[in-house]
């Protein structure tokens, strides 16, 4: 229930050097094409919303829940869908589209991000070990 | 007073912009004015336009809808931001009192002078007054402007008022007796604007029959038995000898007839037709016609190279024309002239098509077969009320006119080809349907639009050179069907056959995921029989090239998909496969705000509220740090929620007897309603009590946009009922449907579709209505803009709901009985799903820990969200993100740590 302490995957082998991994649910707990939030401390002591996807083949994404067009941590709640085979998520507030895989914004919907925010998205590793769930936090 | 030095209001020094004058507001006024500013693409040219209406030009051809719509603006003309163009000036509630030809000046009624270098005169015409005795007397109306019409209206209700006796029975109301001197189309208009009042209506004709200048004796005789249908009494050949006065009142009390018979009346329309106001003319000294109008030559220029005059004040080739369309094009050929060119009248088109009380009527070209050795075929059904004649040359084959009463669907397609040879046997355009009439292709000459002189080759040019690819393109392009729309399935035909030829095809496709339109989806999922995104994308996807399948859907594809299987009933919105398919509102069956928290809106049927439910309503908000407000639709809605709080705060609510109000989804919302006569003492209906009927019935049925109904319970339509998509109006018989309103950017009122229905006739009707509409839309289209679209317009789906025009209506029936029986609470269907409860956690791995990004400030004695600068400035209140001591409803996914 409380928010995991930075894990590495111990079981699983594609451990990379580099991000800090944190352990954040059961795959099972995923619909898949629906997001979830999820909140991860990064090496810095940092806490960061993080959005993670869970695709028809099961395979997982993780960008930043912050939506840098409107402000809010929402991203978790977009819809997921492709864009010419790409998977993609739609932000639910003003539209923007963006890939799944890097956070790029594919579509800008006429807006500028908020002052300050990038107009793509974080995005981070993942790794599913053992039926979890683990986010790679720089 | 050519003495005086000119002044303009707008002229600024070194303004070497050349000034036109428009004296006369009306219509062609309007037209003259927009034409000139579309086309006078360098400026070259200020325009003044002198009104003696207070008004904007409104569409006098839609005056009776005034008692419709009882708003004057909605009768404006065009775009309104058409007098904001500072090149524009509309001098309103100032007529013009003379005109200095040599000075080159006109006067206003203030006595202001104004110069100018082309003067157009545009004053149309009075109602002329028949000079029979007793025409002034109190209660004798014309019928011409909104002001005619709002003092009839004034006074048929004052006597309608005055008739009514309270008695033990209850209250009786004494009819008030109209009659309409003058059975042209002024005077059937008037006759029905009189039936739409309340009050009896005759209509007196000196001629042999109704319509005597449109039509001949055997469309007249068919369209009295259909007047008469709608109630409406018609006394032919008939001369009206004096209109005397009630002995006690003084106001109009008796008509007398030179053949003896008398008529008692409460109030008397004259209709007997219009007389040019040429009195400025006449006045500066211009020639004027042997019955009135300022003559012009076929340039639409007096004997004054600087003066023109169009519309009804012209007398073109000897006569003025009392129609529209003539006096558009005039208003054309002057601005045509102005710029430079050439154009000249090419003759008034007097073709008509009209409905008069809900009847068509329709007549162009040689109507009365006036042309030497012409030929007249006839269908007539008495039966039916329908008449039907082509004027053909003497060997059968050139048209060279029709009278069409009843049924005027020949007309749109004939009515171009005059003067033209009709392939095949010219009756089989006569008979019903068609008869297996050969299909016309139009000469491209042939004009389609007649309000503003479009052919058909004009149409398909805007296709075939200007690249328009649909019919608002094409609309825009050409202004075609843009005035009274009657043309529109035509040009729809005409567009539609140019873009197959074209080789361009007409795309409605939704998205990149699917080619096809909302409607063929809809069909095609209901067809097929799919229930999953996966089966209907994998059957009606489109594969790119290159790719082996369609892809997984977008944000515009995947709601609409939902929508349709909510539609065709497929159980919970977040059942299984469906719930990747939502919106983010629909997901999480609340309305997402800007900073990612929800608002709450428990349904309040008819907005009705127990001060129990208000109670609990109030109590949760408090509890639960709630910004309240009033909707629009009557009912509570609450801002502020937390995704991990929406089950906690529905637990509560469901608890007292709440639903989902289903304000997040593109569904019925709300039934808004007046108190109606449990209450009001003017309710004639319980409108209240229906309204909570109809919100019960249609909750939870989604669509393919938002849904809004209005009861009221009587005629001053309190709920305001006309700015719904379907609106019911209480009358002393039942209720008056009308439908397609709509408030939002581009407001509507809604549309007539039914009258006088009682309850089950009412519910059946707006039943099938919002199926139909459910099953043809577009992609959100609400129902204003979708009646606009859809296959014949408003007749169009009220031969559908009403007539089963296409066979449907017991299927729509169904569809709607499938949907209140399996209507379910979708918020008590998840408070008791524990799989579908665990979606309302903040964070998958900390399920009740709120956003830490939330920050609100306190604003009259609530909360709101904090802007941008004041989080940065650390300026708000922490204590304003509660979190509840409740029963966690949320079983958050749990995850050992590994050590």
């Amino acid at each position: 229930m409380s928010t995991l302490a930075p894990t590495p995957p111990t079981s699983a082998p594609p451990v990379v050097a580099g991000p800090c991994w944190t352990a954040v649910c059961p795959l099972d707990a995923l619909v898949p094409e629906r997001g979830v939030a999820a909140l991860v401390t990064g090496s810095d002591g940092e806490e960061v919303q993080v959005a993670l996807f869970r695709l028809v083949d099961g395979t997982v994404h993780a960008v930043q829940q912050l939506d840098p067009y409107a402000g809010a941590n929402v991203m978790s709640r977009g819809i997921v869908g492709t864009r010419r085979g790409t998977p993609t998520v739609a932000a639910p507030v003003y539209k923007q589209v963006f890939e799944l895989s890097s956070g790029r914004c594919l579509e800008a919907a006429g807006k500028e991000p908020r002052e300050g925010l990038s107009g793509d998205l974080a995005s981070y590793p993942v790794v599913v070990a053992d039926g979890v769930v683990h986010v790679g936090l720089g | 007073m050519s003495s005086e030095p000119p002044t303009t209001s707008v002229d600024g020094p070194g303004d070497t912009r050349r000034h036109v004058v428009v004296i006369g507001g009306g219509m062609v006024a309007q037209r003259f004015v927009e034409a000139l500013r579309s086309r006078d693409t360098d400026g070259a040219w200020r325009v003044s336009v002198f009104a003696e209406e207070p008004r904007k030009p409104y569409d006098r051809v839609g005056l009776t809808r005034y008692f419709e719509v009882r708003d004057a603006d909605e009768l404006t003309l065009g775009d309104p931001a058409l007098w904001d163009d500072p090149l524009v000036e509309l001098h309103r509630d100032c007529k013009v009192s003379a005109i200095d030809r040599e000075a080159r000046t006109v006067t206003d009624r203030l006595g202001r002078v104004h110069a100018y270098d082309e003067l157009v005169l545009a004053t149309g015409s009075n109602a002329a007054v028949p000079p029979i005795p007793g025409n002034d007397l109190p209660g004798v109306f014309v019928y011409r402007t909104i002001d005619d019409v709002a003092a009839l209206r004034g006074w048929v209700e004052a006597k309608r008022e005055a008739g009514r006796v309270e008695t033990r029975g209850g209250v009786v109301e004494k009819p008030v007796r109209g009659a309409v001197v003058g059975g042209g189309l002024l005077g059937l208009e008037a006759a029905g604007a009189l039936k739409a009042l309340g009050a009896q209506a005759t209509v007196i004709e000196f001629g042999t029959h109704l319509m005597g200048v449109q039509i001949d004796l055997g469309g007249g005789q068919a369209l009295k038995r259909l007047i008469n249908d709608k109630g409406i009494s018609v006394r032919a050949e008939t001369a009206t000898k004096e209109i005397r006065p009630h002995r006690r009142t003084g106001h109009v009390g008796r008509m007398d007839f030179a053949d003896g018979g008398r008529l008692d009346v409460d109030v008397v329309v004259l209709a007997t037709g219009v007389r040019p106001r040429d009195e400025l003319a006449r006045a500066a000294g211009l020639e004027t016609g042997e019955r009135g109008g300022a003559v012009v030559d076929l340039t639409c220029r007096t004997a004054d190279p600087h003066v023109w005059a169009i519309g009804e004040v012209a007398c073109i080739e000897g006569r003025c024309l009392g129609l529209v369309a003539p006096g558009n094009t005039m208003a054309e050929v002057v601005v045509d002239r102005l710029l430079g060119g050439e154009a000249v009248f090419p003759g008034a088109d007097t073709a008509t098509k009209l409905k008069l009380s809900g009847v068509d009527v329709a007549s162009f070209g040689d109507a009365h077969g006036r042309t030497e050795k012409s030929v007249e075929i006839v269908w007539a059904d008495p039966l039916a009320g329908v008449y039907k004649k082509l004027v053909m040359s003497d060997d059968a084959r050139t048209l060279l006119g029709g009278v069409f009463v009843g049924d005027a669907a020949p007309y749109a397609s004939l009515r171009p080809m005059l003067g033209a040879e009709l392939p095949g046997d010219p009756a089989a355009f006569l008979l019903p349907e068609g008869g297996g009439a050969p299909a016309l292709e139009l000469p491209d000459e042939a004009q389609v639009c007649s309000c503003n002189n479009v052919s058909a080759g004009a149409v398909r040019g805007a296709v075939t050179e200007h690249g328009c690819t649909d019919v608002a393109g094409v609309k825009a392009c050409t202004r075609a069907g843009t005035t009274c729309g009657a043309c529109v399935p035509l040009v729809t035909k005409l567009v539609k056959t140019e873009l197959t030829k074209a080789g361009v095809e007409v795309s409605n496709a939704l998205c990149e995921h699917f080619e096809l339109s909302r409607a063929e989806l809809f069909d095609a999922v209901r067809g097929a029989d799919l229930h999953t995104f996966s089966e209907i994308i994998a059957r009606f996807g489109r594969v790119p090239d290159g790719t082996t399948d369609a892809g997984r859907g977008c944000d515009v594809c995947k709601p609409v998909v939902a929508s349709v299987l909510a539609s065709l009933g497929n159980g919970h919105i977040l059942a299984g496969e469906q719930a990747a398919l939502q919106d983010t509102n629909d997901h999480m069956l609340a309305n997402m705000q800007k900073d990612g928290t929800y608002s709450v809106v428990p349904r309040m049927p008819g907005g009705e509220v127990t001060p129990e439910g208000l109670i609990v309503v109030g109590q949760v908000a408090k509890d639960f740090g709630l910004y309240t407000k009033i909707t629009g639709g009557q009912r509570i809605d609450m801002f502020g929620a937390r995704v991990e709080q929406l089950p906690q705060i529905w637990a509560r609510l469901v608890d007292a007897g709440f639903e989902s109000g289903h304000a997040y989804g593109k569904s019925l919302r709300t039934v808004k309603s007046c108190v109606g006569s449990t209450w009001c003492r003017y309710g004639v209906q319980d409108s209240v009590g229906m309204a909570v009927h109809l919100e019960l019935r249609y909750r939870g049925l989604r669509s393919p946009h938002k849904l809004k109904l209005g009861v009221s319970g009587c005629a001053r339509e309190c709920a305001e009922a006309r700015g719904k998509d379907v609106g019911v109006i209480a009358t002393d018989k039942g209720w008056n449907v009308y439908v397609g309103g709509n408030g939002g950017q581009t407001p509507r009122h809604a549309q007539l579709l039914a009258e006088d229905l009682d309850d089950a006739a009412l519910i059946r009707t707006i039943d099938r209505f919002l199926m139909y509409y459910i099953r043809t839309a577009d992609r959100l289209q609400r129902t204003a803009p979708w009646l606009d679209d859809v296959s014949g317009g408003l007749d169009g789906v009220r031969a559908v709901v009403l007539d089963d025009s296409l066979g449907i209506c017991a299927d729509l029936d169904a569809a709607m009985a499938a949907h209140v029986e399996a209507y379910e609470d979708e918020w008590k269907a998840v408070l008791a799903d524990p799989e579908k409860l665990a979606r309302f956690g903040s964070f998958v791995n900390a399920p009740t820990t709120p956003d830490p990004a939330l920050a609100y400030v306190p604003e009259r004695g609530q909360k709101r969200p904090a802007t941008p600068d004041e989080v940065a400035a650390g300026a708000f209140d922490p204590d304003l993100v509660p979190v509840v001591d409740a029963p966690v409803l949320v079983a958050g996914p749990t995850l050992e740590v590994r050590a």
